[in-house]
C-alpha cells in the first residue's frame, strides 16, 4: 500500500495497470477490455441472482401424509380439485412433488378457505394429512434453473412464531440415577440378594447401596456389572459395607449430547405435524434449541405441542403374591387400583401411532404399533399372563417454574409437575402382539398421543426461555414499510447525487444501484434470510456507499486546483482509496463482531452490513471508475465540471 | 469550489465545554434513572394488539385488570387503533403462556381484536443479552483502537476511541433522558454508530496524517485546521445522505424500526461533531508531531515508481 501513502504528486497506476509516470493524458482513466468485462459479468450475475425477488411468490398450500400407507397421489389432487370446485375457490395451479403436493391460489382468503375444505375433505376419517400454509413461488422457471431463488423472508415480515428452548439437563439426568436405581433394586431382588432397605439410595447423581455383610456386597457388584455406565466403588455406609455408583464425566457429556439430539427428533417430528411448511429446528449453544415456524397461525397450539412430554406405560396388574416394594397404587374409576411397579414396555417403543375412531362405539382411540424389541417383550410378558389385567398407565410432564430468594437475589427455578393416571385398565384375553388399540382418552388426548408416541418422546424436559410471535397482518406491514423506506431513502439520495454531482452524479447512482442489486443477489445466493433489521441495514448501506463516491469526488475536485483534469481524476482515485479501505475495513470489523455476539434481529442487521461493505468497496472502485472512464477517458478535457 | 477556511481549532475549548455538558448529562441521567431497557434486556412479555377502530388504552387496562392482569402498562403503538401491553416479569407459573392468557381475556371483551405481536423473553435469556451486549461494546471499541494503533499512531488511537465512547455515550444519554425504550435494535444501532462515526473519524485522520507529511513547516494546529476543512465538504455531504435515508427509516419505517433510526440519526449528527472537534482535539492534546508520522526508516524508501523524495 505504499504507493498511495501521503506523498505529492500523486503516483499512478493502482488503477489504469502499471503505466510510467508522465504518459499523456490520452492514456489516463482508460480501463482494458478485461476490467470492462469483468464489470459486465458481475454486473449480469448481480440481476440474474437478484431478478427472483421481483417476483412475490403466491399464497399457497402444501399437503403432506403422515401415514405410508395413504400417500398424496394423483387421485388426493382430483379429490382436492373436486372438494375445491364444490366450494367455489379456483386454484391456480397443483404441482405433485414427489410425496408433496403444493397448490397456489391468486390471494390470502382463498387460500385460507381452501386450507379449511382440504383439511375436512382429506382427514373426512383420519387425521393423516398436514395442510401447511406455504409460498408457491413465481419465479421463472429458466432463473430457478441457474439456482437463482429469492431471499426468504424472516419472521417478522412472514409473520410466525419463534422459540427458544431451554433443556433441563439436571432434570434428565436426576431422573436416569433415578431409574437406574429402581432397575438395580429390582435386580438384586430377583437375584435374592439382600441389602439394606429403606435406606435412600440416590444422593445427588449417586446411588448408594447398603448390605448387611461383604459377601452379599460381593455378590451384588457381580450382579451389577451390566451397568457400564457408572464407576463402582466400594465405600463403608455407616459401618455397613456398601456400593457406590456415579455417573462417569464423559458419559454425562455424551448423555446430554444424546438428549439433545433425541429431542431435536422429537421436536423435528412434532414441528412436521404442526402445518408449517418450512418449520427450522436447531441446537444453539451447549443446551438450548431454537424452532423457528414461520407463517404458523395458532402459536399456542404449537407451544403446546413443542413442550409436551406425553408416554405411556403398559404393566401387569398386581397379583396377590407380589411384593409390597414392586407395587403402586393408582386411582382408577373411583377405586385403588394395585400395579406392578415394572413395566412391559412404554411409549419409547412405540413404532406408529394413528388417532382412529372405536367402529363400535366411535369412541376416540389410538392404533399403536410396536417395534420388535416392543413387541417381542409384550408377547412374552401377556402369554404367560392370560386372564391378568393390564394397565396402561398415561404420564404426563408439566414444565412449572418457581423464583425463590436466595441471598436476597431472586432465583427462577424449574422443575416438572408428573402427572401420571391409568388410563385402561383391561384383562389379557390371548397374548398380545406387535400392534393393537388403545381406548380411555378423550379426542384431544387420542390426537396429542398419537402424535407425541410418533414423534418419540423428549429425553429431557425443556423450557420456553424466548418466545417471538408476530401475526401475519404486522408482517405485512413491515414489508411494506421496509419496501417504501427503502425506495424513499434510495431516491433521495440518487436525486442528491445527481443535482450535487451532475454527471459524476450519474456515475455514483449507477454505481449506487449496482451496488444494491450485488446487494441483493449475494444475500439471496448465501440462503440469507431477510428481516426488517436487514432492509434497516440495506437502507443504512446505501447511505453509506455513498460515502465512497463523495470521497472520490471531493477528493477530485481538490486536485483540479493544481491538475490538469484527467490527472486529477487519476489522482483523486487513487488518493481516495486508501482512505476508504481504511474506513470500510474498520466498519467490517464492527459487522464481524455483531456477527460474532449478537443475535437475532442484530445478526440480520450485521449480515447486511458486511455484504454491504464488500459490495460498495466493488463498485465505488470499480463501477464508478469504469462508468467515469466511458464518459471522461481518451478525451481531451479542458475543463472538468464536479 | 473553494476549500473554506473555518478556524475550528480555535473554537475548541468552546466544543470540549459542550461535550463535557453534554457526557455530564448523559453519565448523570444514566447513573440516576438508567435506560428505559426493552423487553430485550429486562424479560417479562409483551403484546401487540391491534382493533378493528380507535381504542382508549385505559378501557382496555381496565378490561385486564377485572381479568386479574395488574401491573401492565398499556399504550398506543404507532396509531391509536394499536396498543402495546407489556407486563413485568410475574412470579408465578408458566410466564411464557402469559401472552396467550392476556390476549384469550381481551378477545373476550372486545370480540373484534387480532393479535400483532406477542413476545416472551425470560429472566435468564435478558441477562445474556445485557451481558453480550456490553460485551460486544467494548469489543468494538478495542477492535477499533488496535487497528487504528497498527494503521496510524497512538494519538489517532486514542482520539478514535475517545470519539467513539463520546458519541456512544451522549446517544444513550440521549435514550437515558427521553426515556426512549432501548431494546436489541438500539444496540444494533448503537453498534452501527461506532462504524459510522469510525468512518468518519478515520477520513480526517488520514488527511490530518497526509498533510503533517507534506506541509513541513505549518504548526500542528494549522495543519489540522486545513485538514478539517478539507475533508469539511465530505463530511456534510456522507452526513446529509446518510441522514437522508435514516429519515426515510424514522418516518416510513415503522414502530418496529423507530428506535433504530433515532439513535442512527442522533448518533451520525454527533458522529460528524465529533470527528471534527473531539478526535482533532485529542490529537492537539497529545502533541501529536510530524516525527510520529513519518514512515519507519526501511531500507525501501518511497513508492515503487520513486516519487517520494
Amino acid at each position: 500500500m505504499q504507493v498511495a501513502e501521503g506523498v505529492d504528486p500523486p503516483p499512478l497506476g493502482l488503477f489504469g495497470g502499471n503505466r510510467p509516470r508522465g504518459t499523456g493524458g490520452d492514456k489516463l482513466n482508460t480501463f482494458s477490455l478485461w476490467q470492462y468485462v469483468l464489470i459486465a459479468i458481475a454486473i449480469t450475475l448481480g440481476a440474474i441472482y437478484a431478478a427472483p425477488n421481483l417476483f412475490p411468490p403466491l399464497p399457497a398450500i402444501q399437503i403432506r401424509s403422515l401415514d405410508a400407507s395413504v400417500p398424496v397421489t394423483q387421485s388426493t389432487v382430483r379429490i382436492l380439485e373436486q372438494a375445491l370446485a364444490d366450494a367455489a375457490i379456483q386454484p391456480l395451479e397443483a404441482t405433485l412433488d414427489g410425496d408433496q403436493l403444493l397448490v397456489s391460489f391468486a390471494d390470502d382468503e382463498a387460500r385460507l378457505r381452501a386450507q379449511e375444505v382440504a383439511a375436512a375433505r382429506l382427514n373426512r376419517d383420519q387425521g393423516s394429512y398436514v395442510i401447511a400454509l406455504a409460498q408457491a413461488s413465481t419465479t421463472p422457471q429458466w432463473l430457478q434453473d441457474l439456482g437463482a431463488k429469492p431471499m426468504s423472508l424472516g419472521l417478522d415480515l412472514f409473520g410466525g412464531a419463534h422459540f427458544l428452548l431451554q433443556v433441563n439437563m439436571q432434570d434428565y439426568l436426576d431422573r436416569l440415577v433415578r431409574d437406574t436405581a429402581e432397575g438395580m433394586r429390582d435386580k438384586l431382588i430377583d437375584e435374592r440378594i439382600r441389602f439394606i432397605p429403606g435406606r435412600k439410595w440416590v444422593d445427588d447423581q449417586a446411588i448408594r447401596i447398603s448390605f448387611r455383610n461383604a459377601d452379599d456386597r460381593d455378590n451384588a457388584r457381580t450382579a451389577l456389572t451390566d451397568y457400564v455406565d457408572f464407576l463402582v466403588s466400594e465405600r463403608d455406609v455407616e459401618g455397613n459395607p456398601g456400593l457406590t455408583f456415579t455417573l462417569t464425566e464423559e458419559k454425562v457429556a455424551s448423555l446430554e449430547d444424546r438428549a439433545i439430539s433425541q429431542n431435536l427428533t422429537s421436536l423435528r417430528n412434532r414441528v412436521n405435524e404442526l402445518g408449517v411448511s418450512e418449520p427450522q429446528v436447531q441446537r444453539l449453544g451447549r443446551s438450548r434449541i431454537v424452532v423457528d415456524l414461520p407463517g404458523i397461525q395458532d402459536s399456542a397450539r404449537a407451544k403446546e405441542i413443542l413442550n409436551k412430554f406425553a408416554n405411556l406405560e403398559f404393566r401387569l396388574a398386581a397379583a396377590p403374591a407380589s411384593r409390597r416394594s414392586q407395587i403402586e397404587s393408582y386411582d382408577y374409576q373411583g377405586r385403588a387400583q394395585e400395579i406392578l411397579r415394572r413395566n412391559i414396555v412404554t411409549g419409547n417403543n412405540v413404532q406408529d401411532a394413528q388417532q382412529g375412531y372405536d367402529a363400535e362405539t366411535s369412541q376416540p382411540q389410538v392404533n399403536i404399533e410396536l417395534d420388535n424389541e416392543g413387541g417381542r417383550k409384550m408377547n412374552a410378558a401377556t402369554k404367560d399372563n392370560i386372564g391378568r389385567a393390564m394397565a396402561i398407565l398415561f404420564i404426563e410432564q408439566k414444565p412449572r417454574k418457581r423464583t425463590r430468594e436466595v441471598d436476597g437475589e431472586t432465583v427462577t427455578e424449574f422443575y416438572t409437575v408428573e402427572e401420571r393416571r391409568l388410563i385402561s385398565v383391561a384383562t389379557i384375553q390371548a397374548a398380545l402382539g406387535f400392534s393393537f388399540r388403545i381406548t380411555g382418552l378423550d379426542l384431544r388426548e387420542a390426537q396429542d398421543l398419537a402424535l407425541l408416541l410418533r414423534a418419540g418422546a423428549l429425553a429431557a424436559p425443556m423450557y420456553i426461555v424466548e418466545e417471538r410471535t408476530i401475526g401475519a397482518q404486522l408482517g405485512d406491514e413491515n414489508i411494506s414499510r421496509g419496501w417504501r423506506s427503502v425506495t424513499f431513502g434510495f431516491v433521495c439520495v440518487l436525486l442528491f447525487m445527481l443535482v450535487y454531482y451532475r454527471w459524476f452524479g450519474l456515475a455514483a447512482n449507477i454505481a449506487l444501484t449496482t451496488n444494491l442489486m450485488l446487494l441483493v443477489a449475494i444475500m439471496s445466493v448465501l440462503g440469507a434470510t431477510l428481516t426488517l433489521p436487514g432492509i434497516a441495514g440495506i437502507v443504512l448501506t446505501v447511505g453509506m456507499a455513498v460515502d465512497a463516491n463523495v470521497l472520490i469526488f471531493s477528493r477530485i475536485r481538490e486536485e483540479l486546483k493544481e491538475l490538469a483534469p484527467q490527472q486529477a481524476i487519476q489522482a483523486g482515485f487513487d488518493r481516495a482509496l486508501l482512505t476508504i479501505t481504511d474506513a470500510n475495513v474498520t466498519t467490517f470489523f464492527v459487522a464481524i463482531i455483531l456477527l460474532s455476539i449478537g443475535s437475532g434481529p442484530v445478526r440480520g442487521f450485521a449480515v447486511t452490513l458486511a455484504v454491504g461493505i464488500a459490495t460498495s468497496m466493488f463498485t465505488a472502485i470499480l463501477v464508478t471508475r469504469g462508468v467515469i472512464n466511458l464518459m471522461y477517458g481518451r478525451r481531451k478535457l479542458e475543463s472538468l465540471k464536479i | 469550489m473553494n476549500v473554506p477556511s473555518f478556524d475550528f481549532m480555535s473554537k475548541r475549548k468552546i466544543a470540549t465545554i459542550i461535550s463535557g455538558i453534554l457526557l455530564v448529562i448523559s453519565v448523570g441521567s444514566l447513573s440516576l434513572g438508567g435506560l428505559n431497557m426493552g423487553l430485550d434486556f429486562t424479560g417479562g412479555s409483551l403484546v401487540e394488539v391491534g382493533f378493528a377502530e380507535e381504542v382508549r388504552p385505559d378501557d382496555v387496562r381496565q378490561s385486564l385488570e377485572s381479568s386479574g392482569f395488574n401491573d401492565g402498562t398499556v399504550q398506543y403503538f404507532g396509531s391509536n387503533k394499536d396498543l402495546l401491553i407489556r407486563m413485568p416479569p410475574q412470579t408465578a407459573d408458566n410466564q411464557s403462556e402469559l401472552g396467550d392468557a392476556i390476549f384469550a381475556s381481551l378477545q373476550q371483551q372486545f370480540p373484534e381484536v387480532y393479535l400483532r405481536q406477542s413476545s416472551y423473553v425470560g429472566p435468564a435469556v435478558g441477562q445474556e443479552l445485557t451481558e453480550n451486549g456490553g460485551l460486544a461494546l467494548l469489543a468494538a471499541l478495542i477492535v477499533v483502537m488496535i487497528y487504528i494503533l497498527l494503521r496510524f499512531t497512538k494519538q489517532f488511537s486514542v482520539g478514535a476511541v475517545t470519539a467513539l465512547a463520546h458519541d456512544v455515550i451522549i446517544v444513550l444519554g440521549f435514550f437515558a433522558v427521553f426515556r426512549w425504550t432501548f431494546d436489541l435494535t438500539v444496540l444494533a444501532a448503537l453498534l452501527a454508530v461506532i462504524g459510522y462515526s469510525l468512518n468518519d473519524t478515520i477520513v480526517v485522520s488520514d488527511r490530518i496524517r497526509e498533510n503533517f507529511r507534506k506541509l513541513h513547516r505549518m504548526r500542528p494546529f494549522d495543519i489540522i485546521n486545513l485538514s478539517l476543512n478539507q475533508t469539511l465538504g465530505r463530511t456534510l455531504v456522507t452526513s446529509l445522505t446518510t441522514l437522508l435515508v435514516l429519515l426515510a427509516l424514522l418516518f416510513a419505517g415503522g414502530e418496529v424500526i423507530r428506535g433504530f433510526a433515532l439513535a442512527l440519526s442522533l448518533g451520525v449528527l454527533v458522529g460528524t461533531y465529533s470527528s471534527i472537534y473531539v478526535a482533532a482535539n485529542v490529537l492537539l492534546a497529545m502533541d501529536l508531531t510530524r516525527e510520529d508520522l513519518l514512515p519507519p526508516e526501511t531500507g525501501e524508501q518511497g513508492n515503487e515508481d520513486g516519487s517520494y523524495p
